[in-house]
């Protein structure tokens, strides 16, 4: 016996015949919105956007006038400007990527990743000096301040899923509060705090500071989400087995909610590898590599951006576009890693 | 027969307590006190600002918060007379923050409601990421894009502006001067408070009852008749959580304002010109050469700003919260 199966039909879907006129409506505007452009002396871009949008959006509302009604003319004129919206809002993401691409792979050469800013300054040729020191100061940055928030998140994170105190409300709040702080206060802060009145200079460790605490916020709420998705089973189990409670964290729950942990600390990385305002006060300025991090000024890669677009020449802004091309790799590279890690289940061993 | 019940006494109650292991002790106690990190993270921020800034606060008085004048200068007799107000930067933030409101809530909650209940799952799951991406983007690179790509276009669009709508008071001009104005900044922030705005109101618009959004269809309503009459008034108070989250940002944000905006210390209420005021790109200007007076009434903006930012952010997720919760 063989069965058939009937493929189940989707009525409400729209055939060819519906699209036909849509896309003529579409063509039709785009012939008229030329035409228009041509003919009055409304000129440039944003004309032709503007009138594109009118006659688009009125031809397929009296398509929808004519075949249904008033109600459905303006059910299209809402789509039309969810749409309309939509396209403005992303726009910029587009030219902001084509830009940087585009201008910074200008002053793109191999020297560029090896060679430091002692050997040129900003109105130097672009095949000479580099972000190398810019590299190194950013990967000391983001290693210091990891190394100072992240006790300070996760134990913040543990203490919000574990313990539950009575005070949970109180710290769920303050750390939402903290995420507010704008990044140029946590500059002046650590300035003020252990620079204004000493004899301490700017260095990494100080930028370190004052990066770590716009990164604790992020990554205590991230690992707080995590470790709320670890099934409360896996708790009981544990403690019923007769662990502790310091036993079942450290050996059934954080490890539970380990890839969601590592994603928590690269979003947190993701959020301060660009900051740029709280390195202002508190990095000090260095044309190369600085290995000690405790004293000595550093550079950095949103900071060597910031002198580019500072020196204000044509070449300084070239260099600046390409650094914050080598900024914009490392942060997309976060991102797709954090991605990856975040896309992974709960897994348990 | 007969059954005889032996008399005995109850067995005493045994207390059921669990003496905690000291493991737990010291896990539980490290836990508590780490917990509240945050709390003198806070703390000391505030406390340093105000600590070093109240010279200036007594110095100037209420007029630190109303005079719009900024001035350090070292006298004749070797003396430095100052006075520091920041009336011109308050107003000048809140202009350029209002500004960005106004062009990016509405850009937000489109794009929101695209993403939630026109776009098709692919494309939705995609531009969803790319919203993340937007929000993960440096200012630097806002600031940059703004100063170069953008300037040139707001310049041409103000004048469109001026042009048309010049009869508005706020948006005239005393002469035709239009880079760099506050006008340029608000867009820039616009953009950058987009990815947050939109988030949190896809989020609300997202949990929207399913059986509430068929209800509306079977009555009939169109899909524009059911965002309006469920979607919209369900996700109301989420939107306006996310766009005073966006406020909050646009108010701290330092690089990407400083890269655009002419700073001059003068309050001025037409936002096409081309000057306006920022606290936080004021600081970044002024603290180069500042003397160690102006640095500590620098350091008493900065208390300012803290509180401001404060405030709002605090109030946003007071609303965002209530309005998730009420979602469930």
């Amino acid at each position: 016996m063989t069965t058939t199966t009937v493929a189940p039909r989707k009525p409400w879907k729209a055939t060819k015949a519906d699209l036909y006129p849509v896309f003529g409506a579409l063509a039709l505007a785009a012939i008229l919105d030329y035409a228009v452009v041509a003919v009055t002396p409304m000129k440039g871009k944003l004309a032709y956007v503007l009138l594109f949008f009118i006659f688009g959006a009125g031809f397929q509302m009296a398509l929808k006038w004519r075949a249904l009604g008033r109600r459905a003319a303006v059910d299209s004129l809402a789509a039309s400007v969810a749409i309309a919206g939509a396209v403005i809002a992303f726009t910029p993401v587009i030219s902001l990527l084509l830009t940087t691409i585009v201008k910074g792979a200008k002053g793109i050469y191999p020297g560029f990743f090896y060679h430091d800013m002692s050997v040129a300054n900003y109105q130097s040729p672009l095949n000479q000096g580099g972000v190398v020191q810019a590299i190194v100061g950013t990967l000391y940055l983001i290693i210091l301040a990891t190394a100072i928030s992240l006790p300070l998140s996760i134990l913040t994170a543990l203490y919000l899923t574990e313990i539950r105190g009575k005070a949970s409300g109180f710290i769920q709040f303050l750390v939402q509060a903290m995420s507010g702080i704008p990044s140029v206060v946590a500059g002046i802060f650590i300035y003020s705090a252990l620079l204004l009145t000493t004899s301490l200079r700017g260095s990494t460790i100080m930028a370190a500071l004052a990066l770590a605490i716009l990164m604790i916020p992020t990554v205590t709420r991230t690992a707080q989400e995590v470790l709320l998705l670890v099934p409360q089973d896996l708790r009981e189990a544990g403690l019923a087995l007769g662990a502790t409670q310091w036993k079942t964290v450290a050996t059934i729950v954080v490890p539970a909610a380990r890839n969601g942990l590592i994603t928590a600390v690269i979003l947190g990385v993701a959020r301060i590898a660009g900051e740029t305002a709280p390195l202002l006060f508190t990095l000090g300025v260095s044309n190369k590599i600085n290995w000690n991090p405790f004293s000595g000024g550093q550079s950095a890669l949103p900071y060597y951006v910031w002198s580019g677009l500072g020196d204000g020449t044509e070449l300084g802004i070239d260099r600046a576009w390409s650094g914050i091309l080598v900024l914009l790799m490392l942060v997309l590279t976060l991102f797709v890693v954090a991605r990856v890690f975040g896309t992974r289940k709960v897994k348990i061993k | 027969m007969t059954s005889t019940l032996i008399e005995r006494p109850l067995p005493e109650k045994r207390a059921l307590t669990t003496k905690p292991r000291p493991s737990d002790v010291a896990f539980r106690s490290v836990l508590n006190v780490m917990s509240y990190s945050s709390l003198l993270i806070l703390a000391a921020i505030g406390g340093f600002l105000a600590f070093r800034g109240f010279g200036a606060f007594k110095e100037n008085g209420f007029g630190f918060i109303t005079h719009a004048e900024w001035s350090s200068l070292v006298g004749d007799n070797g003396k430095e007379i100052s006075s520091f107000g920041m009336g011109a930067m308050i107003t000048g933030t809140l202009i350029i923050s209002t500004i960005a409101l106004v062009i990016g809530v509405p850009l937000s909650v489109l794009t929101a409601l695209f993403l939630t209940f026109y776009a098709p799952e692919r494309l939705k799951r995609a531009l969803v990421t790319v919203v993340d991406l937007m929000a993960s983007f440096p200012s630097i690179l806002y600031g940059l894009w703004g100063f170069i790509v953008l300037a040139p276009m707001a310049t041409y669009w103000a004048k469109l502006v001026f042009k048309y709508l010049g009869w508005i008071p706020f948006l005239s001009v005393p002469s035709p001067a239009f880079d760099r104005s506050p006008f340029l900044a608000g867009i820039v922030l616009s953009i950058m408070i987009i990815p947050i705005v939109t988030s949190v109101s896809r989020e609300i618009f997202a949990q929207t009852p399913l059986e509430r959004i068929q209800a509306a269809y079977a009555l009939g309503a169109t899909r524009w008749g059911m965002i309006r009459a469920v979607a919209l008034p369900f996700g109301a108070s989420g939107v306006v959580g996310g766009a005073m989250l966006g406020l909050g940002r646009a108010l701290g944000e330092t690089v990407a304002v400083y890269s655009v905006l002419n700073i001059v210390f003068k309050i001025n209420w037409h936002v096409l010109y081309g000057f306006g005021g920022n606290i936080a790109s004021m600081i970044v200007q002024k603290f180069g050469e500042a003397s160690f007076t102006e640095k500590k009434a620098l350091l008493a903006a900065g208390f300012v700003l803290f509180v401001m930012t404060l405030l709002v952010n605090m109030a946003a997720n007071a609303v965002v919260q209530r309005a998730v919760k009420s979602g469930k």
